[in-house]
């Protein structure tokens, strides 16, 4: 049970793969279209894509994933043939379709059925397309029809391939060269050719050509093949049935003969088998670690498999949470170096030559294992991006914008849990520069613009960071409308004077939203403020950039990863503490003049002109009963959603350095006001505190009630 | 496993040690190790029975005044204290006790069920008491005895 169990588990990873393949050879016919450069191999690894999904779907009985599939397929099988050229139209429904079978995926691997008739409504565009070509060459169905099954040798279920059965007869030349392999694991010929003999009309020929004479022979070698006709109504599928349990202990070409039934007589059909010989013995290799299977290569697809050979380097598919077990163990690695260099300096050691050369060696060797530890973790952002393509077409359908969708830096990498929680922020981000960013054709034609919008996503590594951008070409953002919103929904008094920037970032008020009506693309009372504080939790930070007429621009910058954190270390009334980087935004030494008492004990700092609450961490965190004068402290300014921004009193700055995030959840709780704690050079734990938690407790609504009942907790 | 061994031969082998003034134990399948008291880490909005949390070899794991915990008069902890690191489920917690003492194997008919008399706070912490020659023992139900945060947390 359990390994049938891994097996599907493979099997949805290999999809996922493979739908990426998939999207990839889409894309890449999209680009070839204009100048129709695009190459034919293309447009095979496509098919090959669709057919491996249904090929491992029928063996895990997923009806309705293999039923969409074979329909794809046999578009596409169209496509490589030739007979359907590939345009804008036509590439669209493939992307659909796509997007769909990568729905059906999913649901198959959550046991789940996917509703709706969209898939209906694919599926009759689909035949749509093959229809079209069809009416011109009727005979070609058959013949595409027959290339489903052939690698894995499944179990399909019989209404994917009994739709069309032609009943003309086909003459089918079958060249059958058996290897020592297949008598020794059992097999007879003559079964073989006695099942065959019961489809049909049968003409066996056996060639002895390569039978040495008698003395040499040696008994355990295959010398013999043969060449059978094969007068049939029967498919090549059924064919390829008889010979299923020899497959890989033999050498098999199937040619439909080509005089009898197709016309056009063109080499294609060998080229096909060929095509399929190449697609099975990747699946084989990859199914099943079994010698004969991979000599079953055979000799001509050699040639053509040295190519695709240069492209991905080999991978090897970990258990995360093996990998999670060895980042965490080389992050104490890395704390216990620096425990034991500081034990050293302690014991006034440090000062001999070779020991501190060592120690230094030492550190960064742990360093160095630790980036590359990190590294495993590290994805590329393609599928993330793929998925953003995706949003796009969806979002240009059912807003009636047109919209291309550029990327760039889809290598770039970042850490595979930033990658899985930047999913639901970015789609966001993706939807609105669609539904609020571009114009309608109309009004982009009176501006003088191309009808198209361009949406753009790109990623790039910048200074130990990443940054993330969508950027479209659409009106920008009309500030006069969203400052009047604001004002409307008296999220800022009627009378402010802001700076263009301000007004854009009232844009990631909570509850604001620019949408007439609630479309039903964006405006699902999902606002950017989500957005932000999603981002913000990944320790990032979104900002947005806008010019009226040429477009916006909403960047995030993210660490690239969650284990490491850049930190400032603190001292707060006696207590090592870290705050996160990310969230100061400068640190200042009040005068005593800047700072005035407001109410029985709350503060506030002057900073340029704008007052700003003191919080007093020490109080805050209990670690002393009255605040200590502010005079003598450090303010770290942090800021927050909507703009607001406090002043985290502290007794001093210790450091500004990396830390690793050690979580309190698992053998505590959460705690109020701290995000996660960290282990310090000399072992012991500081806490990371969560500054904007922190202030919305310590806020004037925290009076002594609450922090009572937090104590009770 | 700890539960079969007990089922097939009544057999248990339990930690014994000082808390107060008094004698505690617990399975010793649920103990991990026994190391000396390092001052820990204060969590802020803490109930005052965890004092903070410690670096045991990367993990952080809080700990527990158990004195406190029992209702008894908190510690105040010194290097003569021990911390006793018990896993209870998923989870690791250091405890604080005054000393460990031993480790006996008993029957579990030996325990006997908690005098009515205790007060309830002490009753809801003590799954029952052995009486040996020259003192009682009492058992604690270790589950009982963790935070409330850290059973919450699991929901969350």
């Amino acid at each position: 049970m359990s390994t049938a169990n891994e097996i599907r588990q493979t099997f949805f990873q290999e999809c996922d793969e493979l739908l990426e393949a998939l999207d990839d050879g889409l894309c890449e016919i999209d680009e070839g279209i204009a100048d129709e450069s695009f190459d034919l191999e293309t447009v095979n690894a496509v098919f090959r894509a669709v057919h491996s999904i249904k090929g491992g779907a029928a063996a895990f009985g997923l009806d309705a994933l293999v039923h969409f599939a074979h329909q794809f397929e046999t578009v596409l099988d169209v496509m490589r043939a030739g007979e359907l050229t590939p345009n804008d139209d036509v590439m669209k429904v493939c992307h659909r379709a796509a997007d769909h079978l990568s729905d059906l995926v999913a649901a198959g691997r959550d046991n789940e059925i996917v509703e709706g008739d969209l898939g209906t409504e694919i599926a009759a565009k689909l035949s749509g397309l093959v229809v079209g070509s069809e009416s011109a060459k009727p005979d070609n169905d058959t013949e595409s029809e027959t290339f489903g099954f052939v690698p894995l040798g499944l179990p399909i279920p019989t209404n994917t391939d009994d739709e069309d059965q032609e009943l003309a007869l086909n003459r089918f030349c079958v060249r059958f060269t058996p290897s020592a392999g297949l008598y020794t694991s059992g097999n007879d010929t003559s079964l073989l050719f006695r099942e065959l003999a019961e489809l049909g009309e049968l003409e066996v020929t056996a060639e002895t050509d390569r039978l040495p004479d008698l003395k040499n022979v040696d008994p355990g070698e295959s010398y013999l093949s043969w060449v059978v006709i094969l007068l049939t109504e029967e498919s090549e599928q059924s064919l390829r049935e008889v010979f299923e349990f020899v497959d890989g202990l033999c050498e098999l070409q199937i040619n439909l003969d080509l005089d009898a039934t197709m016309p056009e007589g063109s080499p294609d059909a060998t080229k096909d088998v060929d095509d399929e010989a190449q697609a099975s013995s990747g699946v084989a290799a990859e199914e099943s670690d079994s010698p004969t299977m991979v000599a079953a290569s055979s000799p001509d697809s050699g040639t053509e498999r040295a190519k695709p050979a240069t492209g991905p380097k080999a991978t090897v598919r970990v258990n995360l949470d093996l990998v999670d077990r060895l980042i965490n163990m080389v992050g104490e690695l890395v704390i216990n170096q620096a425990v034991l260099t500081q034990c050293i300096k302690d014991a006034g050691l440090l000062d001999r030559g070779e020991l501190s050369t060592s120690l230094a060696e030492f550190r960064n060797l742990a360093r160095d294992i630790q980036e590359s530890v990190m590294a495993i973790r590290a994805q590329s952002v393609k599928p993330l991006f793929q998925r953003m393509a995706r949003i796009v077409r969806e979002a240009s359908e059912l807003s009636g914008k047109d919209a291309d969708f550029l990327t760039e830096g889809e290598t770039t990498e970042v850490d595979k849990t930033i990658i899985e929680r930047l999913v639901d922020p970015l789609t966001h981000m993706i939807r609105n520069a669609v539904d609020h960013g571009l114009e309608p054709p109309e009004q982009r034609r009176a501006a003088g613009k191309a009808e198209t919008g361009h949406v753009k996503l790109t990623a790039a590594h910048r200074s130990g960071r990443v940054l993330i951008e969508v950027s479209d070409d659409g009106a920008g953002i009309n500030r006069e409308k969203v400052f009047q919103i604001a004002v409307e929904k008296g999220l800022i008094p009627g009378d402010s004077i802001l700076k263009d920037a301000e007004i854009d970032n009232l844009l990631f008020l909570p509850g604001f939203s620019t949408a007439k009506e609630v479309s039903n693309l964006s405006g699902r009372g999902v606002g950017m403020d989500v957005v932000r504080s999603a981002i913000q939790k990944l320790g990032g930070r979104v900002s947005i950039f806008s010019q009226p007429g040429k477009g916006t621009t909403m960047s995030i910058s993210l660490p690239l990863t969650l284990a490491v954190l850049d930190g400032m270390v603190v001292d707060v009334a006696g207590q090592t503490m870290v705050v996160p980087i990310t969230a100061i935004v400068e640190t200042l030494r009040p005068k005593a003049e800047d700072i005035h008492p407001l109410g029985a004990d709350n503060q506030v700092v002057s900073v340029r002109n704008k007052l700003v609450p003191v919080i007093d961490l020490g109080v805050v965190f209990g670690h002393r009963r009255t605040p200590a004068p502010i005079s003598d402290m450090v303010l770290l300014l942090v800021e927050s959603d909507g703009s607001e921004s406090w002043a985290l009193a502290v007794d001093q700055i210790f450091d500004q350095r990396q830390v690793v995030i050690k979580g309190l959840e698992t053998n505590y709780g959460h705690v109020p006001g701290v995000a996660a704690a960290t282990i310090l050079g000399d072992g012991n734990i500081a806490l990371i505190i969560d500054p904007e938690e922190t202030a919305h407790r310590s806020g004037p609504v925290a009076d002594v009630g609450d922090r009572a009942r937090l104590e009770e907790v | 496993m700890a539960e079969t061994q007990i089922a097939d031969f009544g057999l248990r082998e339990l930690v014994t040690f000082r808390v107060g003034q008094q004698d505690f134990c617990i399975d010793i399948m649920m103990v991990r190790e026994i190391r000396g008291w390092t001052p820990a880490t204060i969590l802020p909005h803490a109930p005052p029975f965890v004092l903070g949390v410690i670096n045991l070899r990367g993990s952080i794991v809080p700990i527990v005044d158990l004195s406190a915990r029992l209702g008894l008069r908190p510690s105040e902890p010194d290097d003569r204290h021990v911390i006793v690191i018990a896993v209870v489920g998923t989870q690791t917690v250091g405890f604080l006790v005054n000393a460990v003492a031993d480790i006996i194997g008993i029957n579990q008919s030996e325990v006997q069920p908690t005098p009515d008399v205790a007060s309830d706070a002490t009753r809801a912490f003590i799954e029952g008491v052995i009486v040996t020659e020259e003192r009682m023992l009492r058992v604690i139900d270790i589950k009982t005895v963790l935070p409330k945060s850290m059973e919450t947390a699991e929901a969350g």
